[in-house]
């Protein structure tokens, strides 16, 4: 199902913002970091203008720059507290290139696959239990304070509890492979520095039933709830856009290594098999004043037909297979609802997201029980480069890490482009269309504002901030006069209490 | 696995300046003589799972840096709340505690907060001067309640 997109994007920019009303969502709720968004209306509540921005940290350069290569694989994990793992390997695989390695030992590739996995995995559960099954489980006007994990635990433990211990079991698998829960330092320029004991393998593999139970009943109840109200769900910010993501060489599923696919709205193949290092000459980022975050396109297409996808949804729709039996089935049925394009609908990330943790966990086990994890030859080296560029599909979507070194192994040049920056024009579509779909000239309430949130959380954004300290993120709603004044305002404070004025 | 009854759980990440007055009082706890006696876990942030480290336990300590808290430090004792910290994709120590008490029927631990005053959070950042001097007091205190992990000793240094 498709749906034309060219009337939103006269959304993207007022024609003529004097005048208007503006109303500030900041910062957006249950995303990774700090998120505003900006809606300006008319005197009839008519929106004319939305927006999503994101304070993204633009300091990882900096942070990068003048430091050892082999330093990155551990150092980039500072780089964001919520997908570190991702970051890790991401770099490991640029610096494999600095070292001269194409290809690791079974044992080193495999080791670093599980630790993916698990990744994966934890970080999947934690958005789905945690972050949106309470819009899903309770519906968007819900009441706010219990719209939320809390609400979740009080009113479905059993199922809360599960996301709980499918998080901790990923994270247990994070510290088996990456040798420690945090900060782990396992891959190494052209390998790991460990394997996986048979004691710990024994210890995975002691829950690895349950983990696969507990993810087809999440699969399950994700697709029940998108089938609960199929039309709203079908078509809520829904946009068409083309998809991103790595295939392995032979088109299935493959969240660590293979070359770039994209495809059009309608499915077309644009290029497939594209060796990662050209990136460049594939994906350009154009930069808009109004956000500190870069717009990535597909060149070939320009920029205004260029928009993608990346994550869950990009990567579902992508793969011609997945090579684990329980996900490839459900693969099937998830394609089945595109009616034969490409699944466009946004809350199709929800069920894209748990093929994808079923196939973790499913990977996982196999993993486990393949000898070569358990193995001793750890690490090749080869002759130094210069460049090295590691890509990953990382939980929220592709993920570029480029380096570039001098003789002495400092890194002169770095260059990232992280999932959320990839989705960004596509969750700014998306916004546009929810607020073009249900906003318009009505007064404005905070269950229509949450579902613009909605539509935002389905992708799942990571900006990038591990900084937290208590009490720095209540959110606040401004209603500006074009004057400056504001005339009206609803808060939430950091225990969710909620009031105006 | 077996643990020590007493947990002290530094979280915030340590390449963004003040943002790592937790897990830096942690590493200068581990130093003494008294850090055998518990466990100490460092995370850059609070999430679900966390809960399950509280399993088991008799004595909490979390450690945070804080925008919010008054010079040199605060300390409180923790009760579970339902606080919605749902503005935030970290949980704050006392929502963990809340999930301990959804997902188990032991007892839950007596849990505190020790916050510590913070200024500048950018990545590769340094901790700021006043901060650390704050941390340096705020050790003191850690090394007094490490010493003695008495609950009815943690009680009498609530409120200072």
């Amino acid at each position: 199902m498709t749906k034309n997109n060219t009337d939103i994007e006269d959304l993207e920019t007022a024609q003529d913002p004097a005048g208007l009303r503006r109303v500030e969502i900041e910062p957006v709720t249950r995303v990774e970091g700090h998120g505003k968004v900006t809606l300006l209306l008319d005197e009839d509540n008519q929106v004319k203008q939305a927006r999503l921005h994101i304070t993204e940290f633009r300091g990882f350069e900096k942070f990068i720059q003048g430091r050892p290569y082999w330093e990155m694989p551990v150092l980039v994990q500072r780089l964001c507290g919520i997908c570190p793992v991702s970051h890790h390997l991401a770099a490991a695989k640029a610096v494999d290139q600095l070292v001269g390695v194409e290809q690791l030992t079974p044992t080193a590739e495999k080791v670093r696959r599980l630790m993916h996995l698990g990744q994966v995995l934890q970080s999947h559960a934690l958005h789905f239990f945690h972050l949106s099954s309470p819009d899903l489980l309770f519906g968007y006007d819900d009441a706010v304070a219990h719209r939320n994990i809390i609400g979740v635990l009080a009113d479905h433990p059993d199922l809360a509890k599960q996301g709980v211990l499918l998080r901790k079991y990923g994270q247990e698998v994070i510290r088996v492979t990456a040798g420690k829960r945090v900060h782990g330092n396992s891959a190494i320029p052209g390998g790991v520095n460990k394997a996986v004991s048979p004691e710990e393998r024994d210890y995975l593999l002691g829950d690895i039933e349950q983990i696969i139970q507990w993810g087809q009943g999440a699969l399950a109840l994700a697709k029940k709830l998108i089938f609960q109200e199929l039309e709203y769900n079908r078509n809520f910010a829904l946009i068409d856009t083309n998809m991103l993501s790595i295939c392995r060489e032979d088109g299935a599923l493959d969240l660590y290594h293979g070359g770039l696919r994209a495809r059009t709205p309608d499915g077309t193949l644009i290029f497939d098999q594209v060796d990662y290092r050209n990136y460049g000459d594939y994906i350009h980022e154009q930069v808009k004043s109004w956000s500190y975050m870069k717009f990535p396109y597909l060149r070939s297409l320009g920029q205004s037909d260029g928009s993608y996808r990346v994550g869950p949804l990009a990567r579902i729709n992508n793969c011609d297979y997945i090579d684990t039996p329980l996900a490839e089935a459900a693969r099937v049925e998830f394609r089945a609802f595109a009616d034969g394009g490409l699944v466009q609908s946004t809350l199709a990330y929800h069920w894209a997201r748990m093929v994808e943790l079923l196939y973790c966990a499913e990977g996982i086990k196999r993993l486990l029980l393949d000898p070569d994890i358990t193995g001793t030859e750890l690490k090749v080296r080869g002759e130094m480069r210069n460049k090295g560029v590691g890509v990953i599909e990382a939980p929220r979507g592709t993920l570029f890490h480029h380096y570039e070194i001098d003789d002495d192994g400092l890194v002169t040049r770095a260059n990232l482009i992280v999932s959320t920056t990839n989705n960004n024009r596509a969750m700014n579509q998306s916004i546009r269309q929810v607020a073009a779909d249900y906003l318009n000239g009505r007064e404005l309430t905070e269950p229509m504002l949450n579902q613009i949130e909605v539509a935002i959380r389905a992708y799942d954004p990571c900006l990038s901030c591990a900084t937290h300290a208590l009490g720095k993120m209540p959110l606040e709603l401004e209603l500006v006069d074009a004057d400056g004044a504001v005339v009206d305002r609803i808060y939430k404070n950091g225990r969710g209490e909620v009031g105006e004025g | 696995m077996t643990h020590s009854p007493i947990l002290i759980f530094g979280y915030g990440n340590p390449s963004r300046g003040d943002d790592a007055l937790g897990p830096e009082l942690l590493r200068l706890l581990e130093q003494g003589p008294e850090a055998g006696l518990c466990d100490m876990v460092t995370d850059f942030q609070l999430q679900i799972e966390h809960a399950m480290d509280l399993e088991g336990r008799e004595l909490v300590l979390f450690v945070d840096a804080s925008v919010a808290a008054l010079p040199p430090y605060e300390f409180s004792r923790l009760q579970p709340v339902r606080d919605d910290s749902f503005t935030t994709h970290a949980l704050s120590p006392a929502a963990v505690l809340s999930v301990l008490g959804q997902i188990s029927k032991a007892a839950p631990p007596a849990v505190y907060l020790l916050t510590i005053p913070g200024y500048d959070f950018g990545l590769g950042r340094p901790i700021t001067e006043p901060a650390a001097a704050h941390l340096e007091q705020a050790c003191v205190l850690g090394k007094k309640l490490l010493a003695i992990p008495d609950q009815e000793v943690w009680e009498g240094y609530c409120g200072r």
